[in-house]
C-alpha cells in the first residue's frame, strides 16, 4: 500500500512486453540496471548494511539487552566500545541499532514474502478461472481497497498481544492487494497468448499449464514487485513500533528505536540521528534499487 | 509577391545517436490560391517541414533556412508572433483526427477559443461564428455538436471539425498533414471534396502533404516529391504526372493500382527508405534505384531546374529514364 | 450524473457494512474480555459490568444491537473513560485532526500539482532536477523521522515555532504537524504530476492547440491540466488514507489531542468500544473519500460514462 503507483503501473506495463519479445528482454533489463549507477551503488550499500546487521552485533563486548546504569546516555566513543553511544538504560546502542536492523528487514522480506504468496494465489486464482469467480474476487478486492488497513492492524495487534510473529503476518496479509492485481491481469493476458491455447488443445492438463506455463511466466514480475513491496513493510513495521504496539522490550527495531530516540533527542541526539540513518539509508536504497528495476524493465524517459 | 517563398529550409533533431537531417535544403514557393503537393513515403520529412513553418518541432529540433510569408520571415519567429501567424495566416490540419481534438473539451469550446483569442470576439459572436463553420463544413446539427465532446464524433466528422477550426480566421494558407490517412476511403473521398470545395470559397492556399497520389491529382497544381528529406523531383501536377522524370517519381506512379490492368503483380519499389541516421554516400536513392551508377554512389546529384518550373536530382539525363513510361 | 452520484454512493452501503461486521466479530472474537484486565473485580461486580455493556448477551444481539445504535449515530460507551461515550471523546477529537488533516491534504495537492507542472514545463532543466530530488527525499523519509527532526531545528534549535501541544488550534502550533505529515504526500503528488502532464504535452491535440495559436500559460492552464491531473486524483484516494494514518503518529509526537492519538491510547489501554468505533468512523470516511475521488472522476474525464 506505500508502493507508488507509477512503480506497479510500470511493471505492468514491463510485463506485457516481457510476453511479447521474450527472454532477451530479460537480459536486456538486467543490462539496463546494472548501468544505472544509483541503483548499483544501492545495492552494494544495501549488501553492506545486511551484512553488518547480521554480523555486526557479534562483534560487539555488548549484548543488545545488557543494562549499565554506570553508563546512561552516554555519547558514541570508540575507546568505551560503545559506538553509537548508550540509551537511557545503558544499553549499548550500536548493538541495538543492528539488532533492530534485523527484526526490520527480517519483518521487510518475511512481510513481503506472505503478501507475494497470498496476492499470488489470489490473483492467478481470480484470473485463471475467470468468469464470475473473478467478478466476486475482484469485487472483494475493490472493497479491501477503502479498508483502513493501519487500523484495523492496530486492532489486530491489540487484540491477539504484539507477537512478533503476527505482525509481519498482519502486515503481510493486508499488503498484497496490488500483488493480487498484477497476477490476476498477467494471468489473464497469458491465457489468451496462442501457447497456452496451444497446450490446451494438445490436451495438457490444466495443472502442468498452471505450473508449467503460467508460474514461470508470472514469477519474474512477482519477484520485482516484491522487492519493491519489502521498504514498505519495514515502514509499516517501523510505524507499529513507533508507537509502541510492535516490537515488545527488550526486543527492538528501527521504529522503536526512533521512537525512544525522539523522546530523549534533547539530550542524546545520537540515540535518534543513528537508527534514523540506518533506516533512511537502507529507505534510500530500496527506492533506488525500485527505480533501477522500473527503468530498466520499462526504459521510457521519464 | 509569392505568398510562401522558401529558400534552403533545413531541419535537424539533436538524438543521442548523432544529428539526424530530416529536411535537407528545400525551396518551392506557392500562390495565393494554389495548392501544392508535397510527396514522399513515411521518414521523408513532409510532415517536419510542415511543422518547421508553424513552429510546431519538437524540442531537440533546429530549422535554417528561410521561408518568407507574404514577404515577412517565419522561421524561428519568437512565441508571440508566431501566435499571430498560426491560425489567423496559416493553419493546419493534422493526420490522426482521433487524437488532434482535445478529448477534454467540449468541440465548441475548442473552436470558440481561436475567435475569442484572435478575433477578440465575445462568447456569443464566437458561438455563432463556429456554428457557421461548422456548418460550411457540412456538419449536422451544427448547433447541438458544439456541446459534445470528441469522443461522441467519428473520425470523419472530427476531421471536419479540424478544417472548420483551420479555417474559423479565414486564413491564408492552410497545411493538411495527410488529412485523409486515417479515415475510411468513402470518407477520404468526402473529406477530399470538402477541401476542394472549400479551397474555392475562401481563397486559401493549400500544402497538401499526402503519400496518395490519388489525392495529389484531384486537388494539386504543383508536386513536390520528397525523398530522404531532399526534393528529388518538383513540376506542375501535369509534368509530374505525365512526364515523370525522376526514377522515383516514376516508381511511386507505377505502384498506383490500376483497375484496367488485370491479373498482374503491382509493381513496387523494392527495399525500405534509408535509415537517415546512416545515409549512404552520394543520391539517398541509390539502393533502390533501377538506374544506380558508379556516379550515384559518389555524391548526391544537385537539384537543376531543367525546364521552367521544373527541377529534378538526378545524374541521369532526361530520355535514359523515361523510356519506360508508358 | 446525477444517476452515477447516487449509485456510487449506494454502492458504497454493502462496503460499510463489510467493515463494520468484520470489525465488531473480530473484537468479539479476540481472545479475553475487555475487563480481563481489571483482575480483583468480585465476580457479581463483573458480571454487573458485563450486563451493562450488553456483554451477557449472545454475540448476534449484540451485533444488531450495535448496529441499531450506529445507525442512531452512537457509538456506544467507552471502557476505559466510563463516564464518557465514544461519541463524545471523538466530538473533542475530530476537530484537531481534522484541522491539520485538512490543511496537510490541500496544501499537499495545491503545492504537489504546482511542483509537478513546473518539473515538467521546465524538463530537464535545473528546477526539475531541484524539484525531483527534493520529492525523492521527501518520498523517502517517513514522518516519524521527519517531524522530530522538525521539532530538532525548528522548536528546539532555532525556538521559532511551539515543539507540540494545541493550544486551541492557533496556527503557530499548527505548522511543524502539517508540514511533517504533507511532505510525503507533495513529493509523492509532485512526482506523479510531472510524469503526466510531460506524457500529456507531447500529445497529438497539444500540438494541435500550439498551431491554433494559442498561448503557452493558456494552454497549460486550459488544455493540459485537466488531463494530466487525472492521475493525481486517484492518488488522492490513497493519500487520504495515508495521511489519517499518519495522524496517528503526528499526533503521538506532537502531543495533539486528536483521533489517532484517541485510537492509539485506545488500542494500549484496550478500550475496545473506542478502538472499534474510531475503525468505524475512519472507514466511513475513507469509503465516502473514495465514492467522492470516483465522482470527482467522472466530472473531469468526459470519456467516463455513467
Amino acid at each position: 500500500m506505500f508502493v507508488s503507483k507509477e512503480k506497479s503501473q510500470a511493471i505492468a506495463n514491463a510485463a506485457e512486453s516481457l510476453e511479447i519479445e521474450g527472454r532477451s528482454l530479460w537480459q536486456d533489463a538486467r543490462r539496463r540496471f546494472f548501468r544505472n549507477k544509483a541503483a548499483v551503488v544501492s545495492l552494494v550499500i544495501l549488501t553492506l548494511i545486511s551484512l553488518l546487521v547480521i554480523i555486526g552485533p557479534h562483534l560487539s563486548e555488548y549484548a543488545f539487552d545488557d543494562t549499565d546504569w554506570s553508563a546512561m546516555h552516554v555519547g558514541p566513543s570508540i575507546e568505551s566500545g560503545h559506538y553509537f553511544g548508550t540509551d537511557s538504560l545503558g544499553r549499548d546502542l550500536f548493538v541495538r541499532t543492528l539488532m533492530g536492523g534485523q527484526i526490520s528487514l527480517m519483518v521487510g522480506l518475511l512481510g513481503a514474502i506472505v503478501a507475494m504468496l497470498i496476492g499470488t494465489l489470489y490473483g492467478a486464482t481470480s484470473g485463471f478461472i475467470g468468469g464470475r469467480v473473478d467478478q466476486v474476487m475482484m469485487r472483494v478486492l475493490e472493497i479491501l481497497y477503502s479498508f483502513p488497513f493501519m487500523f484495523f492492524v492496530i486492532l489486530l495487534v491489540t487484540f491477539f498481544g504484539r507477537n512478533i510473529l503476527l505482525i509481519f503476518l498482519a502486515i503481510g496479509a493486508v499488503s498484497w492487494l496490488d500483488m493480487a492485481r498484477i497476477v490476476r491481469g498477467q494471468t489473464l493476458s497469458l491465457k489468451r497468448k496462442e501457447f497456452i491455447e496451444a497446450a490446451h488443445v494438445c490436451g495438457v492438463s490444466k495443472w502442468k499449464i498452471i505450473t508449467r506455463h503460467i508460474v514461470p511466466n508470472v514469477l519474474g514480475i512477482v519477484v520485482v514487485y516484491a522487492t519493491l513491496l519489502v521498504p514498505s513493510m519495514i515502514l509499516f513495521e517501523s510505524f507499529l513500533s513507533f508507537l509502541g504496539l510492535g516490537v515488545q522490550e527488550p526486543m527492538t527495531s528501527w521504529g522503536a528505536l526512533l521512537n525512544e530516540g525522539s523522546q530523549s533527542m534533547e539530550i542524546a541526539l545520537w540515540q535518534l540521528l543513528f537508527p534514523a540513518g540506518f533506516m533512511v539509508t537502507t529507505l534510500f536504497c530500496f527506492n533506488f534499487i525500485g527505480d533501477g528495476l522500473r527503468d530498466a524493465l520499462d526504459p521510457k524517459d521519464r | 509577391m509569392k505568398l510562401l517563398e522558401v529558400q534552403d529550409l533545413e531541419v535537424k533533431f539533436a538524438t543521442p545517436e548523432g544529428d539526424v537531417v530530416a529536411v535537407n535544403k528545400l525551396n518551392f514557393s506557392l500562390d495565393k490560391g494554389q495548392t501544392l503537393g508535397i510527396v514522399g513515403e513515411s521518414g521523408s520529412g513532409k510532415s517536419q517541414t510542415a511543422f518547421a513553418l508553424m513552429g510546431l518541432l519538437a524540442k531537440n529540433g533546429q530549422i535554417s533556412g528561410s521561408a518568407k510569408f507574404a514577404g515577412q520571415e517565419i522561421l524561428n519567429l519568437p512565441e508571440q508572433q508566431l501566435n499571430h501567424i498560426r491560425a489567423e495566416q496559416i493553419a493546419m490540419i493534422f493526420q490522426d483526427p482521433m487524437t488532434s481534438l482535445n478529448p477534454y473539451m467540449k468541440v465548441g469550446v475548442q473552436l470558440m477559443e481561436v475567435l475569442i483569442k484572435h478575433k477578440g470576439m465575445s462568447k456569443q459572436e464566437a458561438f455563432q461564428h463556429s456554428v457557421r463553420m461548422l456548418d460550411a463544413v457540412k456538419m449536422p446539427e451544427a448547433k447541438k455538436r458544439m456541446s459534445m465532446y470528441p469522443h461522441e464524433f467519428s473520425g470523419g466528422m472530427r476531421q471536419r471539425v479540424m478544417i472548420a477550426m483551420a479555417l474559423l480566421c479565414q486564413p491564408k494558407l492552410l497545411i493538411a498533414d495527410e488529412p485523409t490517412t486515417a479515415l475510411d476511403v468513402t470518407v477520404q473521398a468526402q473529406i477530399m471534396a470538402l477541401l476542394n470545395e472549400l479551397k474555392a470559397d475562401f481563397d486559401t492556399s493549400i500544402i497538401m502533404i499526402t503519400h496518395d497520389l490519388g489525392v495529389v491529382a484531384g486537388i494539386c497544381d504543383s508536386v513536390l516529391v520528397m525523398y530522404a528529406g531532399r526534393t528529388m523531383e518538383y513540376g506542375s501536377v501535369r509534368d509530374i504526372f505525365y512526364q515523370p522524370t525522376h526514377p522515383y517519381t516514376q516508381g511511386l506512379l507505377k505502384a498506383i493500382p490500376r483497375l484496367d490492368t488485370q491479373g498482374e503483380t503491382l509493381p513496387t519499389i523494392p527495399g525500405n527508405p534509408p535509415n537517415l541516421l546512416r545515409l549512404p554516400v552520394g543520391c539517398p536513392f541509390q539502393q533502390r534505384c533501377g538506374f544506380v551508377s558508379e556516379q550515384c554512389q559518389q555524391a548526391a546529384p544537385e537539384l537543376i531546374e531543367f525546364a521552367a518550373g521544373r527541377q529534378r536530382a538526378c545524374f541521369h539525363s532526361f530520355t535514359n529514364t523515361s523510356g519506360s513510361q508508358s | 450524473m446525477t444517476k452515477f452520484i447516487f449509485k456510487r454512493l449506494l454502492e458504497a452501503i454493502p462496503t460499510l457494512l463489510v467493515l463494520i461486521t468484520v470489525s465488531f466479530f473480530l473484537m468479539r472474537f479476540a481472545p479475553g474480555n475487555p475487563f480481563s484486565s481489571e483482575r480483583s473485580l468480585p465476580p457479581q461486580v463483573k458480571a454487573n459490568i458485563e450486563a451493562k455493556y450488553g456483554f451477557d448477551k449472545p454475540v448476534v444481539e449484540q451485533y444488531f444491537n450495535y448496529l441499531k445504535n450506529l445507525v442512531q449515530g452512537d457509538l456506544g460507551p467507552s471502557f476505559k473513560y466510563k463516564d464518557y461515550t465514544v461519541n463524545e471523546l471523538v466530538a473533542q477529537a475530530l476537530p484537531v485532526s481534522a484541522k491539520i488533516g485538512a490543511a496537510a491534504f490541500i496544501l499537499a495537492v495545491l503545492i504537489g500539482v504546482s511542483l509537478g507542472t513546473l518539473a515538467a514545463l521546465k524538463q530537464n532543466s535545473w528546477i526539475d532536477y531541484l524539484v525531483m530530488s527534493g520529492a525523492m527525499v521527501g518520498v523517502v523519509i517517513p514522518s516519524f523521522v521527519l517531524a522530530p527532526v522538525l521539532v530538532l531545528i525548528f522548536a528546539i534549535g532555532l525556538k521559532w515555532l511551539p515543539a507540540g501541544g494545541w493550544n486551541g488550534g492557533a496556527v503557530q502550533f499548527m505548522v511543524l504537524p502539517v508540514v511533517g505529515m504533507m511532505m510525503h504526500y507533495i513529493s509523492s503528488i509532485a512526482r506523479i504530476m510531472r510524469g503526466s502532464m510531460i506524457e500529456v504535452m507531447s500529445s497529438n491535440f497539444i500540438r494541435t492547440a500550439r498551431a491554433k495559436g494559442l498561448a503557452s500559460s493558456y494552454i497549460v492552464l486550459h488544455h493540459a491540466l485537466r488531463p494530466a491531473i487525472l492521475p493525481v486524483v486517484s492518488y488522492l484516494g490513497p493519500a487520504f488514507v495515508g495521511i489519517i494514518t499518519g495522524s496517528v503518529v503526528i499526533e503521538t509526537i506532537f502531543g495533539l489531542p486528536g483521533i489517532g492519538q484517541l485510537f492509539v491510547n485506545g488500542a494500549l489501554n484496550r478500550d475496545y468500544s473506542m478502538v472499534l468505533g474510531l475503525t468505524i468512523l475512519v472507514g466511513a470516511l475513507t469509503i465516502t473519500f473514495n465514492a467522492i475521488v470516483d465522482i470527482l472522476y467522472a466530472v473531469i474525464d468526459p470519456k467516463i460514462r455513467y
